[in-house]
């Protein structure tokens, strides 16, 4: 009962990273049918704002504010920087020019601030924790919960009931009919950015949370598990990033509690096995989305 | 409304449209006939800006529109139907139609009204209010893209072959409102297929082929022309 209770809340606290990670990825992902490869980097810009407003002083949730704006305005960068000049172009210019964004924020980091990894501030609810029926646990995964549910239940209302919601859910299937109904592209664009930004911003707190401090290349690993969580979900649709976001954590939580541990070290493997039992069970992925129109 | 100057546009080394000159009067309705691949679609994106011209002129109501953004068009009142439908697979019926008020979402009581009016001509779509676009049949889809267009309050609407696919007694029922709109005043760009239909409700009509225009007049005049079929058929 005990261990049930506590893989339940790894598993929803892990899931619910992953779900708004994945979302934030796909959210651009739909609209321009283009992989953000700059997205990791959003997190590590959430970070090291952290680091550098940490000695202020001020109380740690207007850093995050801080924080997770800087993220929003990086995303916003990147469409300016690395997606508008070239996206009528090729595909190929923008997988190059996204990654190239990428490590240029990188090698910023390196060049001005430090190779080596940097602490952050955390408020001290983050390293606390707290006994439920006998489990004990930190109160950060019960934050991270309660932050995703927030989090999914303002997206799905954003993109039900708000107009520009809407406009991007058509943009996201009929890029030029939405045009042509009078939806401005570079409004639909920018959003799609800012609101991915967002996400990778909120999840930032606490994914930079578990680890206590930010290091250039720490972008690496959420971009991959945003990557797969929408490749196992189906990547034209927002429920199947959450749902495969969920999934992924309920394999790495699941593989946590069970495998021994002279083989834990070799999760990723059996991770990687199951996403491609899973890919070659469904290709398109779990949810397959509406037919969805060209590339913009 | 709408005046076309040696218009050309393509696909890369495509080129679809080579030099058209067309006008469309206020109120009028004129239809563009030709072959399958005669250009005829790409001139209708082309005039909606969804395509860039290569070449020539645009003017809508008297301005200079030469490659103006499809975001524009709308604006300025040009609403269109494309041949492809593309309704929003994944919007309620409901929420297609409230996007196609896009430009005028901030007059809440019209866009209303307007929605109202759009439901009482297709009582279908009334039905289907709340389900998806993507799983209404062909024809309903057909009727939600010319509501769709119609929420935008155009004064010039392009059809792109509004009959396709649809069975006849719902290919008059489309005949029978395009007239209708063409009596509030609307200007009509109509691409069609079916040509004999189409010529027994315009005003004027030209002929495609090729990228060019073929031929050109009055309804009577090109239904009279001997070598229509001559024209149509031979691409
Ligand atoms: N997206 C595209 N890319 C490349 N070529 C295209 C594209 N769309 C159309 N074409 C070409 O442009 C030419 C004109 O096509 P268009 O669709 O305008 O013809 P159409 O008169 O509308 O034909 P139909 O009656 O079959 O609808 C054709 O030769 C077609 O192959
Ligand atoms: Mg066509």
């Amino acid at each position: 009962m005990v261990g049930l209770i506590q893989f339940i809340i790894d598993f929803l606290s892990l899931g619910g990273a992953y779900a708004l990670m994945a979302l934030g990825l796909v959210i651009v992902y739909g609209i321009l049918k283009l992989v953000n490869f700059a997205y990791g980097e959003l997190i590590m810009v959430a970070g090291y704002t952290l680091y550098l407003v940490g000695g202020t002083g001020m109380p740690w949730i207007f850093m995050a504010i801080i924080a997770i704006l800087m993220s929003v305005l990086f995303g916003i960068l990147t469409d300016y920087v690395a997606f508008r000049p070239v996206r009528a172009k090729s595909v190929t210019a923008v997988l190059i020019t996204s990654f190239a964004f990428s490590t240029l924020l990188q090698n910023g980091a390196l060049l001005f601030i430090s190779p080596r990894p940097r602490n952050i501030p955390l408020p001290d609810i983050f390293t606390e924790t707290i006994e439920i029926a006998g489990v004990i646990t930190p109160i950060r995964n019960l934050l991270t919960i309660a932050t995703a549910v927030i989090s999914l239940s303002l997206f799905t209302w954003l993109m039900r009931r708000t107009v520009i919601g809407i406009a991007m859910r058509a943009a996201a299937t009929h890029f030029t009919m939405a045009r042509m109904l009078g939806v401005p592209a570079n409004l639909i664009i920018t959003s799609a950015f800012a609101i991915s930004g967002l996400l990778a911003g909120i999840v930032s707190m606490f994914w930079l949370g578990r680890i206590g401090a930010v290091t250039p290349g720490i972008g690496l690993e959420p971009l991959l598990i945003a990557f797969i969580a929408t490749v196992i979900g189906g990547m034209r649709s927002l429920q199947g990033a959450v749902l495969g976001g969920f999934l992924l954590a309920f394999i790495d939580t699941g593989l946590n509690y069970t495998l021994p541990q002279d083989l834990l070290k070799f999760r990723d493997a059996f991770t990687f096995s199951l996403v491609i039992l899973i890919l070659l069970w469904r290709p398109e992925g779990l949810l397959k989305g509406p037919a969805s129109g060209q590339r913009t | 409304m709408i005046k076309v100057s040696n218009l050309q546009a393509g696909y890369g080394a495509v080129r679809a449209v080579r030099g058209v000159s067309l006008t469309l009067g206020k109120g009028e309705l004129v239809t563009v006939l030709g072959a399958n691949g005669a250009g005829k679609s790409s001139l209708m994106l082309t005039i909606a800006g969804a395509l860039k011209p290569t070449g020539g002129q645009v003017f809508f109501d008297g301005k200079d529109v030469t490659g103006a953004t499809p975001e524009r068009m709308v604006r300025l009142g040009l609403a269109m139907v494309p041949e492809t439908r593309d309704v929003f697979p994944d919007l309620t019926v409901a929420e297609n139609l409230r996007l196609g008020a896009y430009i005028r979402r901030k007059q809440v009581d019209a866009v209303q009204a307007d929605l109202e009016k759009m439901y009482e001509i297709f009582p279908r779509l009334k039905e289907r209010e709340h389900q998806a676009g993507g799983t209404l049949s062909g024809g309903e889809q057909q009727m939600l893209v010319i509501a769709r267009a119609m929420m935008s309050d155009p004064k010039v609407l392009l059809l792109d072959e509004p009959s396709l696919g649809l069975a006849p007694n719902l290919v008059d029922q489309i005949f029978e409102m395009i007239l209708e709109l063409k009596a509030t005043g609307l200007s009509i760009l109509l691409v069609e297929q079916n040509a004999s239909k189409a010529l027994q409700i315009a005003d004027r009509a030209y002929v495609l082929r090729l990228g060019e225009i073929a031929a050109e007049g009055t309804a009577a005049e090109i239904s009279e022309a001997s070598d229509l079929h001559a024209m149509y058929l031979g691409g």
